[in-house]
């Protein structure tokens, strides 16, 4: 039976055509790979594949390069909105995006970041916060919430002496620069879908020169939480979402 | 009324079995294998095929981009 659905003319879904078929090195289960394949489909779909230049961050999407078959720079760590900046300003005619982890753009970035959404420069900046620095084995980071074990903070994160979890969404939104603003998350195939039509308006802000695009994500790391994919999307619904809200932040 | 049937297809070599398509079909159709690919990983296959309505759910998950999916309608 099934070899009869099987055929060419009846696919309806596949990865898309820009996502290269190296196997990506993220752990099994990583919320990047799902994000990277959205951004992939944006840009197939709005016929950009020679047009965009993505700068990459410091972070586990340090090869995002290897995946999605776009130009792209690698930046110093944090420095991806400043590379960005540069690049848009030199060619205002490309899509330029940048590609961002929370100890990325909110910790050691966090200067590029504020300015140059300040500046309000025509790019857009896919924020991925899974609370952690993962790359480098589940540290504290920023967006850390509050008593929530790392391996920085085994007994939690304590506010009297860690400081509190930051919104920098919500602070990015306050800024003149900014026109669109929004928290998505992909932990659920709605939820996929919904991130990916925040990718394209945030796109196709950059095109036409509203000023900054945020889409913040709101993700998973299941290896640095150490739990099963499904556990850490649980996880996230419980303990993430009630203090990052979804929804648009800002759109104007 | 038209029924509608679905299939798909797992790139085993690429699929890490991170089990996030199993959980995400609304039909309970894929499963993880017994046996493992080249890199050690159990792979998602449909354990009950017949109930594949296409939805894309699956792939839509996928971090990896390892399923395509196809649909006819009867």
């Amino acid at each position: 039976m099934n070899n009869n659905i099987i055929a060419p003319e009846n696919l309806v879904y596949q990865k898309s055509s820009l996502v290269k078929d190296n196997v990506m090195h993220y752990c099994p289960g990583c919320n990047h790979g799902t994000v990277h394949r959205m951004i992939a489909e944006v840009i197939e779909e709005m016929g950009m594949q020679d047009n965009t230049l993505c700068a990459c961050p410091v972070g586990c999407a340090v090869f995002l390069y290897k995946y999605i078959d776009v130009d792209t720079v690698e930046s110093a760590h944090g420095r991806a909105p400043a590379i960005a900046t540069a690049m848009k300003r030199l060619h205002p005619d490309k899509l330029v995006f940048t590609y961002q982890g929370d100890g990325d753009l909110s910790a050691i970035g966090a200067g590029e970041t504020l300015h140059a959404c300040n500046r309000g420069e025509n790019i857009a900046i896919i924020f991925i916060n899974n609370a952690i620095y993962g790359m480098t084995g589940g540290q504290m980071s920023p967006s850390t919430l509050e008593g929530m074990k790392t391996s920085t903070c085994p007994y939690g994160r304590d506010v009297a002496l860690n400081g509190y979890p930051m919104k920098i969404a919500n602070v990015l939104a306050e800024l003149e620069g900014t026109c669109y603003v929004t928290r998505q998350s992909v932990h659920t195939a709605a939820a996929v879908r919904k991130t990916k039509k925040a990718i394209r308006k945030a796109f196709e802000n950059s095109m036409a020169g509203k000023g900054t695009s945020i889409v913040e994500i709101v993700a998973a790391c299941n290896a640095g939480w150490k739990m099963s994919p499904h556990e850490a999307h649980l996880w996230l619904e419980e303990n993430m979402f009630p203090f990052y809200q979804l929804g648009d932040i800002k759109d104007k | 009324m038209a029924k509608v049937k679905g299939a798909v297809e797992v790139d085993v070599n690429r699929c890490k079995g991170c089990e996030l398509c199993v959980f995400a079909c609304p039909s309970k159709v894929l499963a993880l294998s017994q046996s493992v690919n080249d890199k050690g990983y159990a792979y998602a296959y449909m354990k009950q095929p017949e109930l594949c309505i296409g939805c894309a759910s699956c792939a839509y998950m996928c971090p990896d981009g390892c399923i395509k999916v196809y649909k006819i309608k009867e």
